[in-house]
Parts: C-alpha cells; structure tokens; sequence
C-alpha cells in the first residue's frame, strides 16, 4: 500500500504546492490534500488554537486536522524562502504550535527549509524530508530536480496571469496548454488585490473577495502575477530593505500596480492583528494617500468580520471606480 | 543636535549617561504616560504592537522640549522591532515633525556603516573616548539591574508598606548623579547601602517569574506596575531579562563579552520549541523551563498584544506547565487594558498559587 502524505490547504499551498506534491509523488508516494476551507474547518482550528492566533494560522490547524486519516503530514518549518528574509515569527513556531496544541495526528514530517543564507539551501531542506522517509538519496535529488521544474512551472504560470489554483490544474499538462481565458476577459478594467497569498486565495477567509470582483466585470491582479525584479525594484524603494519575503511582495507588487495607469483600483486585504501587516499595511496606505489618485479598499479581516459589510464596501469601491471610468479618468 | 531616545523602563539612565558622557546634548522623553500612549496611537497602525505606540509617543512628547535627532536601536528580522524606527519616521514625517533618525543596528553591508552613524552622534571624540563612554553607560545599566534586583527581593518583606520603592527612587538617582566612573562606583555603593537599610523580616514568600516580550517586562507603564503589584502582595519576583542584557545585545551588539546569554535559555526551550521565532519567544519557553525547575511557584508571561513571537510562546507553555507541574498565566496588555482586570487576575492567581503550595506543605 502507498503511504499518503497529507498537505494542508493553508498558509504557503498556494506558491509551493506543484512543488511538494511532485516530490513526493517521485518518490513513490500519494499525495492527498484537505479541502476548501470552510466555517466547520475555522472551527476546528480555532478550537485547538489560541485565541490570540491570527486567522490564517487558525484555518491552518483546521486544515491540519482534517488530515487525520495520511500516514504522516508535511508540515515544514518555513524559516525563509528567501536570502536574507522571513516570511513571519508564526511560521518559525507553526509546526512546533501544532504539536502542542493538536492530540491524536499522525507523525509530521517538520523539516526546516531556510533559505536565509542561500538559495540552494533548499535541496538540504529535500534531501532531509527524504531522509526522514527512509527514500534512497539518489531517487531524492531526482525527486528534487523534477519538483524544481514543477516550482518554476507553477511560477510562470502564476506569472502570466493565472490564479494559484487554476495554475495546479494545469500543472500536468504540456508546456504550450493554458495560454490565458478568453478575449473579454482581457478588454476589462483591471484591479490589483493586495495580500498574503492564504488570505486572497482562500475563498472562505476572503469571503471570494476575487470572485466577487470578477463578477462585477474586472480583471484581477496580484502580487504574484509579477516578476520578481518587479516586485524587488519596486521594494527598493522603501526606506529600509523588508524582511518578511510576503510583506516585500506585497509593498513592492502595490508600487508597482498604483504607479501602472491601467490599474484602476487597489483592494489590500490584511489579518486582523497580523503583525507583518501592521507594518506593510501602513506603509502601503501611506504609499497610496502620497501618490493620490487611485480608488483604495483597505480590508481586515477575522472570523467576526460581517459579509455584509464587506460586500457593502466592495461596492461603495466599484461604484467609484465605474463612475470614474464613465467620466473617462 | 539635541539627541532623544525611546524610553523603556530605566534605560534613559544608561543612554543618557553614554551620551553625556561624550558630550552629546540628551533630551530624556518625559515618562511614559497615559498621555503618551494616546499621543502615540493616535498616529500608529491599529495593529502595531504597543511598544511601537509609546516609542512615537516618546518622541513627539520629546520634540515639545526641543529634540531634533532620534538614536534607537533596529534589527534584521523576523520580528517587526527591526522595521520599528522606519515605520515611526515616516509617520513622523508625515505629520511635519523634522527629526533626523539613526539607526543602531547590524550593518547591511559593511561595519563602516555602523561606524559612521556613531560618529555622526559622538561628533570629535575619539574612538578610544567612545568606547569608554560605551562602557561608562553600561555599567549604569549594571548598577540599575542590581538595584532593582534587591528591590524585588525586599519589597515582599519589607515591614514599612512602600519604604523599598521609596528607597529604590533615591538609589537610582544617586546612580543617575554620577558624571565619571570614580562617583558611579560610590553611587552605586551608595545604592546599596540604602537598598539594605531598608526594615525587613523573616517570613515565608511565594516566588514568582516573570517571562515574555522585552518591552513589557522593563517598562513599568506598560505592565501596569506589575512588579511593584506584586511584591506588595508578598511575592518575590525575578524577570527573565535585564536592561543590560539587552542593552548589550541590541545597542552594543554584543560588543560587551561574557554575560549570561539567552543560549541558555535557548537550550533550555527544547523540547517544546526547537527553533528561534524572532523577539524572545524561545528565550520566553527556555526560561520558563529554567524557572519551573529552579522551584519557583509560579510564571507570568507578559506581552503586548497582538506581538507574533510571544503568540508561539503561549501556544507551547500549557505543555510546560504540565509536565514541570507549575502555574502559568499569561497577561496581554494593550491601550485598552484596565487596572481592575490587572488587579483581579493578580490576585486569583495569588490564590492559586498560595493554595497549591500549603496543599504541597499539608503533604510534605
Ligand atoms: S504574516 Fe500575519 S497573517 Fe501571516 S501568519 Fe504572520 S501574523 Fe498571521
Ligand atoms: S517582540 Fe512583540 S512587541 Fe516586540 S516588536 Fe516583536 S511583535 Fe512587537
């Protein structure tokens, strides 16, 4: 019988699932992942949690325990993606919060990948989840390269346009397949949505904040549909290098899209008592009320945010994006 | 150039003596006080950790007599102290405040960059006066940690209510008199000696530990007195950090050899936490590892709210406070805090605390 691994659907899933799961799966074993999150999910996590955890993080051990029935889960400590950076104190403590906190799981696999010295840390971090695994290191490293091919895929996906998990689905089929929707789609308004990839793409954390947009007759952008020397060459502009990898992408994506004219609103969506948000957040807004101009929506979200307000708001934002479109500013 | 800092519990005391010192014109912030903290969060990210609030606060209360010039300390990361003084600076800017800032922290590319901000500050004198001014400023630090140290023990003891912290006032400011190293040694034999002539008696004391964010455990204001609360109540209390730990560490980056480092406690962490989280979360579960086994009767931890590193913490202590057998509770301050809630929560676990330890005597 194949050992199943189990994913959860949260926090770092959308920029490194094609990767993991190609690992894993080169190396003989299956991959099962959790479901879209949902209240019964939020639930669960926040129970086995503290209360003083941001959102994410709780939806994440709902995620968690939803994996009961995997052989072991992957939960990585994610020192660093990047040389040189962070990516947020919770998720240096995430695995070992979970062990604490979480009874009756199946073993996690809690390798470190810390990039913070160098990019190629990152076969280390492989080889040893191998390791652990009892694989053969040969099989590893190619394990390795083919998940590396499946990052790069998944990123110039992402970088042509499309959402993570449209970018997952097409991750088995030939290079050439999945050139960008159809033609209206291109021709409409566009507007950039600003955030940490778990709390925009999840559906049920961001109340389909995309969706919602999209049906009003917009586009959407975000951060990760741009290239890393964007976003880095827009970063650059702040006043002190960030060292939260999200937070950079972030500050640096929401420079670039209000200094691009064909951007006609920014959504920026934060963590209710999200400390790198607090940071990023404020400099971004700061950002925005000193380079004028464009329709901003600054939403903060937790379990007790209300739809209806959110909705109420998202209006109030393409009402005024739609008259300044008629009125042909 | 009039030089301010943020304050946080005594550091003013070993800050502006390293200035001085060397000459430097100081203007000490005015004590963090309610006024401060709405000054500061008025202008701060909701979010921001209140630390973050008062620093601001610091500063505005600090030009009003006259400060042009900001020196705090920085870092690189996880924690959002490292983008602290960039953070506060732009919001100063925008609110037409003229302040030039340096940051004291590890140079992104080359030392000379560290050199060139002290030299900034310290204008003519010489390297060797520099260190020396470094080194005067420290043992302030020294001569505070000690004082507060025989506060905390006689406080619980005292016979007179209130006569510790009468004679810890007039300790500290025969330390903060002291211009030269020669009157700082007497200051703080001084200090002592006045510490000690405090009236105490014999009688039995419950121990408690203080553990948690930095900035809450040093500064008075932000932990609603929580120390004097408690010595009041008749308990001992030790904290896990002391000002010139952190003084070393992070103005002088670990320029002074030697001190009882945080590795410690750092080891002490596993197994419950294997990883350093940023801020002092690991040192917050190491040292209360480090407290449970050294028969203490019970742990505080405290920390400011929203703060990501001590979240982790309070995530792993239930797991230590039952297998080490020990009370741990954990206090998160913000603007909103009030002092009944403080005072009620105190209490209770006073009780808790005192009824464990005779149900232990009853068995022993
Ligand atoms: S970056 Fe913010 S939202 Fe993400 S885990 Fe950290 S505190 Fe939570
Ligand atoms: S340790 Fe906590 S309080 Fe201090 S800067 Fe970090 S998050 Fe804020």
């Amino acid at each position: 019988m194949t050992i199943k691994i189990g994913i959860p659907r949260a926090l770092l899933f959308y920029q490194y699932f094609p990767m993991w799961k190609t690992f894993f799966e080169k190396l003989g074993l299956q991959v099962v992942v959790s479901g879209h999150t949902t209240k019964g999910i939020l639930e669960k996590g926040a129970r086995l949690c503290v209360d003083e955890a941001c959102l994410p993080v709780k939806v994440a051990f709902g995620h968690v325990a939803e994996l009961k029935e995997a052989d072991s889960i992957f939960l990585p400590r994610l020192v660093s993606v990047s040389p040189g950076e962070y990516i947020c104190p919770k998720f240096l403590g995430f695995p070992d919060m979970v062990k604490q906190c979480a009874q009756d799981l199946p073993p996690l696999i809690m390798t470190n990948f810390n990039q913070y010295r160098r990019e190629g840390d990152l076969y280390a971090a492989f080889s040893e989840t191998g390791r652990v695994l009892g694989s053969n290191p040969a099989k590893v490293y190619f394990a390795y390269r083919e998940a590396l091919r499946a990052h790069k895929r998944h990123t110039s996906l992402l970088q042509r346009g499309y959402m993570p998990e449209d970018a997952v689905k097409l991750a088995g089929e030939p290079p050439e397949k999945g050139s960008l929707e159809q033609e209206d789609v291109r021709s409409r308004p566009v507007v950039a949505v600003i955030g940490h990839p778990y709390n925009i793409y999840d559906g049920f954390i961001s109340m389909n904040l995309i969706k919602r947009l999209e049906k009003a007759g917009f586009r959407v952008v975000t951060q990760d549909h741009l290239s890393e020397e964007t976003l880095r060459h827009h970063a650059g502009r702040l006043p002190k290098k960030l060292f939260w990898t999200l937070g950079r992408n972030m500050t640096g994506g929401a420079l670039h899209y209000l200094s691009d004219p064909g951007i006609k609103g920014l959504v920026h969506v934060a963590s209710f008592a999200c400390g790198p948000d607090s940071m990023t957040g404020e400099l971004i807004e700061r950002f925005v009320r000193r380079m004028g101009g464009k329709p901003f929506l600054n939403l903060t979200l937790d379990e007790h945010t209300g739809e209806a307000g959110v909705v109420t708001r998202l209006e109030a934002f393409t009402d005024m994006i739609n008259l300044r479109l008629a009125s042909g500013s | 150039m009039k030089v301010t800092f943020p304050h946080m519990g005594h550091m003013w005391i070993c800050l502006q003596a390293m200035l001085e010192y060397l000459g430097v014109e100081v203007v000490v912030p005015p004590p963090s006080s309610k006024r401060t903290l709405s000054l500061g969060s008025k202008h701060s990210p909701e979010f921001a950790c209140m630390p973050l609030k008062l620093n601001l606060g610091n500063f505005m209360e600090a030009a009003e007599r006259g400060a042009d010039t900001i020196v705090m300390a920085g870092g690189c990361g996880p924690c959002r102290f490292g983008y602290y003084a960039q953070v506060e600076h732009e919001i100063l800017k925008d609110l037409g405040y003229n302040y030039h800032l340096v940051v004291m922290e590890p140079p992104e590319k080359h030392i000379g960059e560290l050199l060139a901000k002290i030299r900034y500050i310290t204008g003519k004198s010489s390297w060797l006066e520099v260190i020396r001014g470094i080194r005067f400023g420290y043992r302030k630090a020294l001569a505070v940690d000690e004082l507060e140290r025989l506060a905390m023990v006689r406080r619980p003891r005292e016979i007179k209510m209130g006569s510790t912290d009468g004679a810890l006032q007039q300790a500290l400011a025969e330390v903060v008199r002291a211009t030269d190293f020669r009157e700082l040694e007497k200051a703080s034999a001084g200090g002592i000696e006045i510490m000690r002539e405090v009236r105490t008696e014999e009688r039995p004391v419950l121990r408690v530990a203080l553990v948690g964010e930095i900035y809450t455990l040093l500064e008075p204001f932000a932990n609603q007195d929580i120390e004097r609360r408690l010595g009041s109540m008749g308990i001992e209390v030790d904290r896990s950090i002391y000002l010139s730990e952190w003084v070393n560490d992070h103005l002088f980056m670990g320029f002074i050899r030697g001190l009882r480092s945080s590795k410690e406690y750092c080891r002490s962490a596993s197994p419950y936490l294997n990883h350093f989280v940023g801020g002092h979360g690991q040192e917050t579960v190491g040292s209360a590892v480090f407290y449970a086994r050294s028969g203490y009767n019970g742990i505080i931890q405290l920390l400011p709210f929203t703060c990501m590193p001590e979240i982790v913490a309070q995530s792993i202590l239930p797991g230590v406070s039952n297998d080490l057998d020990i009370p741990i509770m954990t206090l998160i301050v913000d603007e909103q805090s009030g002092e009944a809630g403080m005072t009620t929560r105190l209490e209770a676990f006073n009780d808790l605390l005192y009824r464990k330890s005779s149900a232990k005597e009853v068995l022993a």
